[in-house]
């Protein structure tokens, strides 16, 4: 009885939850669907990197008129709906999206999982989904099964072979001292996926893993973690981590003065809020993303991402998330409403973006992208990327002296 | 000796995020699902405070505390009274409590995400290596520890030595028998319930320091804190001490010796063997 009742709670709360922002606009704008996380565990990531970016070209958009279609302009509506980081409502979000609110496009979701757990209910009402923060090694299998399904991030083992590679050629160049590397992932699929990924490449490498291990996803206390990391005495610190994480394994290489000469966490180390938590202490640190700061799109790009939404994007997925939206933009200026038609476009054509020339290769993929960054003089510099310009050298991590 | 201190650190964050809801529970007899999102409300506060103002987490307990405590007042007088009124039996109140109070975890998430956004938060405090024994340890974390016995001390002192602490030790055991000897059940209640929200969020404050938090992390320390206050027994202090710093040392050890990724399935083979072997809990009296 009881475990009964509070199950129909979680359902009619779950049913009540979703937050509808629809802004008041002329009944011909062109609608477009929007679902990801607002609450649960991936909220904090979306928070910063995907709809931020959503609000961003919404206002551009509509502050230039709107769209042009069929030779005139239409503003665009954007429908929001909070999925609460879970695959089951993502679905029923876009599936509502399609029949209900009769979305003309709906914006890919956040996070690999739920891009993928939301792909067949995209294909089966026929929308393209140009998916940004969803990184995987099934693009070939995906895309072939779900034509409509583009991939704009990068895959799982490029991100792992770039950070092997900077590994290699720092050993090579000397500024690695030893092959020793302490690994450790987030036990969840995307750091098990890394993890995996990286263990045959590390050793065909010819490093050694002298400490490789993972811990729960929400650990508390990550210091028994950088403690074993630290007494195998390491030349190299990876961990393929979550933005929690990624900032408690920071804090506790600091306190414990981990030595090391290159040291790498995953996700949420190109985010603004890292650089403030730790200054001076993030010289040096390696990260997943990386973008060209210094390329003039990209400043223009930022400042107003920082003039519309208040906040500073990230220097990864923040730019490509909205690079994404140019290509959703472009392809229906060109080909108008028809869903079809953008899906061809998509395949066919160049786009213009904010992060450079973007087209898709016979796999829906998108080939130029960054794969790891670096702190360096308080920025988060790209210093890897598959076919973008603009990497900066790498350079030694020299201690956590603040 | 090293892994000691470690877990010790660690269950004396455990003791923070799990007192309130003991209260709650044991005395108040609100099972309140909404207990980490006043947890992570507490964090935000120190976080709003430390980087508007550089004002110290220690002293953002201040403010933290008394406003927490008005919150649950209200929250209980308003909200929960009526279903304590209601309720014919223990049985009863659990279920509604459970109920409203999910509730009311979804109305504070959105809040939060309304007054701060959803972005992770976290500061810089105290993030430096203090030696003891030989062996680094975070400072921040050893503070939070140091509040921890405090707060847990006073509490207990507070509830075995004073006449107002008597009382309540006299609702959690009995209620209907405390209110034949002239004790105001609704006002001491109330009471208990606001207070265990001032040190849910006095918890939040400290752990802001050193752990990264957003809106929707509440149900992680909430989820927590039940095991905790089952483990330990409901309604007695020493019990959520013993049972944090057990499931501390434990997660530390394991961690250490065997592996970190077993810290989850450690802590919950404890749970399982303390529900199985007393089920009452570590310091929970047979029910009569």
């Amino acid at each position: 009885m009881k475990r009964r009742s509070v199950l129909k709670l979680g359902a009619s709360a779950a049913l009540a939850t979703p937050f509808l922002a629809r802004a008041a606009l002329a009944s011909d704008a062109i609608k477009i669907g929007a679902v990801a996380p607002k609450t649960g565990p991936l909220a904090g990531g979306s928070a910063v990197t995907h709809w931020p970016n959503v609000r961003l070209w919404a206002a551009q958009v509509n502050e230039r008129g709107g769209l042009m279609v069929d030779g005139g302009q239409r503003m665009v509506e954007i429908i929001e709906y909070d999925d609460q980081t879970n695959p089951g409502e993502t679905i029923k979000a876009v599936q509502r999206l399609a029949t209900q609110d009769e979305a003309d496009f709906i914006i890919a979701p956040y996070g690999t999982g739920l891009n993928i757990a939301s792909a067949p209910i995209f294909a089966r009402y026929g929308y393209p989904q140009i998916a940004v923060s969803a990184i995987t090694d099934q693009v070939a299998d995906l895309s072939s099964k779900f034509p409509g399904m583009f991939f704009t991030l990068g895959s799982t083992s490029t991100f792992v072979e770039d950070v092997v590679g900077i590994l290699s050629d720092m050993r090579d160049a000397g500024q690695l001292s030893g092959s020793k590397v302490a690994m450790v992932n987030v036990a969840d699929a995307f750091g098990i996926e890394l993890a995996t990924a990286a263990r045959p490449l590390m050793e065909s490498a010819g490093f050694e893993l002298v400490y490789d291990t993972s811990y729960p996803l929400g650990t508390q206390d990550l210091s028994p973690v950088v403690k074993g990391a630290k007494a195998a005495e390491p030349n190299a610190f990876v961990a393929w981590s979550y933005p929690p994480d990624t900032f408690g394994l920071t804090e506790q290489a600091v306190i414990e003065d981990l030595q090391v000469e290159a040291y790498y966490t995953a996700v949420a180390t190109c985010f603004p809020a890292f650089g403030a938590r730790f200054g001076a202490q993030a010289e040096g640190i390696l990260g997943a993303g990386g973008v060209d700061p210094d390329s003039q799109a990209f400043k223009d790009y930022a400042a107003a991402h920082m003039a519309v939404t208040e906040a500073a994007p990230d220097h990864w997925a923040s730019a490509t998330t909205y690079a994404s939206l140019q290509v959703l933009e472009q392809a229906i200026e060109s080909v108008g409403l028809d869903r079809d038609a953008v899906t061809e476009h998509l395949r066919g054509a160049r786009f213009e973006t904010v992060l450079g020339p973007m087209s898709f290769n016979d796999q829906n993929f998108n080939e130029a992208y960054w794969t790891v960054g670096q702190w360096q003089d308080g920025v988060f510099q790209g210093v890897a990327s598959r076919n973008r310009d603009g990497a900066k050298t790498v350079r030694v991590k020299q201690g956590w002296s603040a | 000796m090293d892994i000691f201190i470690t877990g010790l650190l660690l269950g004396g964050t455990y003791a923070l995020i799990a007192m309130g809801l003991n209260l709650q529970y044991g005395v108040a007899r609100i099972m309140n699902l909404a207990n980490g999102e006043i947890l992570v409300a507490g964090g935000f506060t120190a976080f709003w405070f430390y980087t508007a103002g550089q004002l110290s987490p220690l002293l953002t307990i201040f403010v933290a505390a008394p406003l927490a405590f008005a919150v649950n007042w209200v929250i209980y007088r308003v909200m929960l009274e009526p279903l304590v009124r209601r309720a014919k039996n223990r049985g009863q109140l659990e279920v509604d409590s459970i109920l409203a109070t999910f509730g009311l975890s979804f109305v504070a998430v959105g809040i939060m995400l309304a007054v701060f956004g959803g972005d992770y938060f976290n500061y810089a405090y105290l993030a430096v290596p203090v030696n003891l024994l030989g062996d680094t340890y975070a400072l921040n974390r050893v503070m939070a520890f140091l509040a921890a016995v405090l707060i847990c001390g006073l509490l207990y002192l507070w509830l075995n030595r004073t006449r107002a602490g008597l009382s309540i030790r006299a609702i959690a055991v009995s209620p209907e028998s405390a209110q034949l000897v002239g004790i105001s059940t609704r006002k001491l209640a109330a009471i208990a319930f606001a207070l265990g929200g001032a040190v849910t969020a006095v918890g939040g404050v400290l752990i802001s320091s050193f752990l990264t938090l957003d809106a929707s992390t509440g149900v992680i320390f909430t989820l927590k804190a039940l095991i905790i206050v089952i483990m330990g027994g409901v309604g007695d202090v020493r019990g959520t001490i013993a049972a944090a710093l057990l499931l501390g040392v434990v997660e530390t050890f394991v961690a250490a010796v065997i592996d970190p990724g077993l810290t989850l399935a450690a802590a919950y083979t404890l749970f399982i063997l303390i529900l199985l072997f007393r089920p009452q809990g570590l310091f929970g009296k047979k029910p009569a």
